[in-house]
Formats: C-alpha cells, sequence, structure tokens
C-alpha cells in the first residue's frame, strides 16, 4: 500500500514536517519524494501543484492535495481509523485551533521567515517583534484551550500542536543565527513545558530534522543571500 | 424551518464579503440571528474588540456568548454545528473537500488582494498588473470548473456550496470593481463557465438577500474608500 501515498517533500520545510507526523499518527505508510530548491522543480512537483509549485503535496491514489493545513484535515478525515483525531472533535474547539493554525500561518509563520531574511536590524527588529507577540499570544491561548492537559489537542499531540510543533527546529536555529531568545523561559512557561512534551514525542523524536544539520543549511542560505546582496 | 438564535450574533459590515459569506451560510440553514452593523474605522465596538481581540475585524459569529472568527472557519463551524439542518455546505468526500478548501484559499490569498488591488492603485503599470493577476486567477478558476466540478451548476454540485459561497460573495465587489475600472472581469466571452455560474449564484434567495447592490458598493467606494487609499 505504500505507492499509494506518496509525499513531495522538502527535509527543512516545516510544512512538510507537520504532514509527516500526521501520516506517522496514523500509520499510514508513503513513498517521501525529496524536492529540489529552486530551478529544477520535478515534473511531478509541477503537475501535482501547478498554482504554487511549493511542498508539501500529498499524492493519494493518484490525486494531489495541496496545502498543509490542507492535507493535515484530510488525512484526518481519510484515515479516521488509523490512529487519534487530529482535530478535536467539538466543533468550538475545532474552530479555536483552526484560527490559531490559520494565526501561525499568516502571521507568525512570516515572522520567522522574515528573521531568516532579514536584511537590516530594523527589519529583523519587527520580525522578532512580531514573533514574540505571536509567542504571547499563543502561551494565552495554550493556557486558556488546554486546560492543564499535555497538548493543545488533551491528551494527545493534536492539529494545533503538530502545526506550532513543526516550526520549534526553526526557532532553534533562529535564536542561535540572531542571538536572539524567542522562547524565553521566564515569558513563556507554559509554551516551554509544552515544547519539551512535544519534542519527546515518539513520533517527532522520528522525524524532526537535526538541529545541526539545520544549522548548517541556514548558514548556506545567509551565505547565498549575503553573496547575492553584494552583487 | 428557522432554528431558535437569540443565541447567535453576528458582527459585520454590509460591504464586507467575508461577512457576507456568514449571511449566507446562517440563510442556508434557516438560522436567525442577531446582526450587528459594526464602525471599522474609528470607534470599533467594545463586543469586537472583545470578541476578536486578535484582528480585531468583521465577521465575527458569536454562539452561545463564544466568538468564533475568519470567515472560512465560520462558514465550517456553521456547517458542522446545523449539520443536521438544510443542505450540506461542505462537500462529504474528503478529496472534494480538499478542493474547494484550496480554492477558497487561493481566492482570499491570490484572487481577491490582486482584483481589489485594480481600483486601489493609481499607477497605470501597477493597475495593468493587477488586471493580469485577476485575470490569471479567473482562469485557473474557470479550468478548475471545468475539470472538477464537472458541468454541474455549482461547484458545490446541485446546490451552492463551500467553494460558491467562499467565491460568489466577492461578486457585489466584482462588479462595483468592473464599474469603477471599465473593464469586464467575468467576461463571459474568456470566462464562459463562470459567467453562468456567477449569474445562477446571484438569483439563489439567500444570496440575493445579502449582496450588496452593485451601486451601493460603488458609491461607498466613491464617496469613502478612494480617499482612504489614496492619502
Amino acid at each position: 500500500m505504500a505507492k499509494e501515498v506518496k509525499l513531495l517533500g522538502q527535509w527543512v520545510s516545516p510544512y512538510v514536517l507537520r504532514v509527516q507526523i500526521a501520516l506517522e499518527l496514523k500509520g499510514v505508510s508513503y513513498e517521501y519524494l525529496e524536492q529540489q530548491f529552486g530551478e529544477n522543480k520535478s515534473e511531478l512537483l509541477l503537475k501535482s501543484n501547478p498554482v504554487y509549485k511549493k511542498v508539501p503535496v500529498l499524492i493519494h491514489k493518484d490525486r494531489p492535495i495541496c496545502e498543509s493545513a490542507i492535507i493535515l484535515q484530510y488525512i484526518d478525515e481519510v484515515w479516521g481509523a488509523g490512529g487519534p483525531a487530529v482535530l478535536p472533535s467539538d466543533p468550538y474547539e475545532r474552530a479555536i485551533a483552526c484560527f490559531w493554525v490559520s494565526y501561525i500561518d499568516d502571521k507568525f509563520g512570516p515572522s520567522l521567515v522574515g528573521l531568516i531574511r532579514g536584511k537590516t536590524d530594523e527589519e529583523n527588529a519587527a520580525a522578532a517583534e512580531q514573533a514574540i507577540l505571536g509567542l504571547e499570544l499563543l502561551e494565552e491561548a495554550y493556557e486558556k484551550s488546554s486546560r492543564g492537559k499535555r497538548f493543545f489537542g488533551g491528551d494527545d499531540v493534536g492539529y494545533l500542536d503538530i502545526v506550532l510543533g513543526s516550526s520549534l527546529r526553526w526557532i532553534e536555529v533562529i535564536e542561535i543565527m540572531r542571538g536572539i531568545k524567542l522562547l524565553d523561559n521566564a515569558k513563556f512557561p507554559l509554551l516551554m513545558a509544552w515544547a519539551e512534551r512535544f519534542r519527546a514525542a515518539a513520533v517527532v523524536k522520528k522525524l524532526m530534522p537535526e538541529a545541526g544539520k539545520l544549522m548548517e543549511y541556514a548558514k548556506e542560505v545567509q551565505a547565498r543571500m549575503n553573496a547575492a546582496a553584494a552583487n | 424551518m428557522a432554528v431558535s438564535g437569540d443565541e447567535v450574533k453576528l458582527l459585520g459590515t454590509w460591504a464586507s464579503p467575508y461577512a457576507i459569506r456568514v449571511k449566507i451560510a446562517l440563510g442556508l440553514k434557516g438560522v436567525s440571528y442577531e446582526y450587528l452593523e459594526q464602525q471599522l474605522r474609528e470607534n470599533k465596538s467594545e463586543l469586537l474588540l472583545k470578541s476578536n481581540p486578535v484582528y480585531k475585524k468583521v465577521p465575527v459569529l458569536i454562539h452561545k456568548d463564544q466568538p468564533i472568527c475568519e470567515s472560512a472557519i465560520i462558514v465550517q463551524y456553521i456547517d458542522e454545528v446545523w449539520a443536521g439542518v438544510g443542505p450540506a455546505i461542505l462537500p462529504s468526500d474528503p478529496y472534494e473537500r480538499a478542493i474547494a478548501r484550496f480554492w477558497a484559499v487561493y481566492i482570499d490569498d491570490k484572487w481577491f488582494p490582486a482584483t481589489i488591488k485594480i481600483i486601489k492603485v493609481k499607477d497605470e503599470k501597477e493597475k495593468a498588473e493587477a488586471i493580469e493577476q485577476s485575470f490569471a486567477g479567473l482562469s485557473l478558476l474557470e479550468e478548475a470548473y471545468k475539470k472538477s466540478f464537472k458541468g454541474k451548476p455549482f461547484f458545490g454540485g446541485d446546490n451552492i456550496g463551500y467553494l460558491d459561497i467562499a467565491f460568489g460573495s466577492f461578486l457585489g465587489w466584482v462588479r462595483a470593481i468592473e464599474k469603477i475600472s471599465d473593464i469586464k472581469l467575468i467576461d463571459e466571452a474568456k470566462f464562459p463557465l463562470l459567467a453562468k455560474w456567477a449569474e445562477r449564484f446571484g438569483s439563489v434567495t439567500t444570496v440575493k438577500e445579502n449582496i450588496p447592490k452593485t451601486d451601493k458598493v460603488v458609491e461607498y467606494y466613491s464617496k469613502v474608500l478612494k480617499a482612504l487609499w489614496n492619502a
């Protein structure tokens, strides 16, 4: 059944990691196809995601599904029996989880990208401010929604855990690269404790990219950007 | 079959296509609700600020005193809470749901921002680019309609569904933009399927009740938005 499900991804992408975690949680075997960056996009990627030409793309029974949030919901619906529910079953709780996922994708995620790509001190400061605001909101959201449970989703890793948790490795890298503390234990005790629990989850330990490897990649990206700027 | 709804409030503005989506969804389900027109420029209401502290925007649905924000999330919430009532808004098949969600996201992230830009920018070159991007988006949607929705009267099939609502709620603005800039966007010659779909969508009772008249939108642009955007 491995061929029935394919995942087009890139090992550095937190969006791809989200999908891998979800598939793993549901016990779905799949064929992982690492994609090239930049110019040499594969035929399969271009055919499967002609609109955005980006990863992740899930291909199930030869039909592509794009956009990580949409893929996660698809996985939860198709392989409902395979593991604990990824999305909350209560409509209101589901709406709250979807709200924060949307916030992470629209505001928090881009601030992290801003911190990686920022060229000036001002850009970096603005991005850092936005990122920290995001963490403040998420710390508060965790307090409200989790009601003392281990994860945003309750006893098990759920939708919001997967989405936020997939950016943890990048947050670590950014903290080192930029010499700033984002996930500050003093400011965000609940998120820090949550992050430790998330990282310790078997499925996450198996799939998170190595910090060292990601750091190397980030340095390469910076070097390329600096070279391009210099020219 | 009206469902008792002193528990349902909707914070919106008459011109907001996002609020219109929610009105249509509530209308389809026959849910009675209290509509509260909001001020967005200055003097945001206490209720709005309390209900949507993160974005301070409309629409916000308040159900049993719990706020739900973001139009896409609200529409899905309505579909789930009033699942037994009226037609289903989202398709039942997971793959079809993923496709409907994908195009709704595309419309929000790419197509409408490009389209509204047509009347926001003064520079002729920027305007021409915006028009081109809007046409490119309509082209994709025309193709999607042909491929994925296979000649049914609506994206949702025989009845209007999630993607019809997501896309069609912009029609008041589309017609206003066409009038203001003297361009035909949903041109029958270029996009025959979409043009006919727009007519059918526009004739649905719930839609007719909630999409503002083109002239009212044009007037709002001329008297309020134009000055605001050129500032």
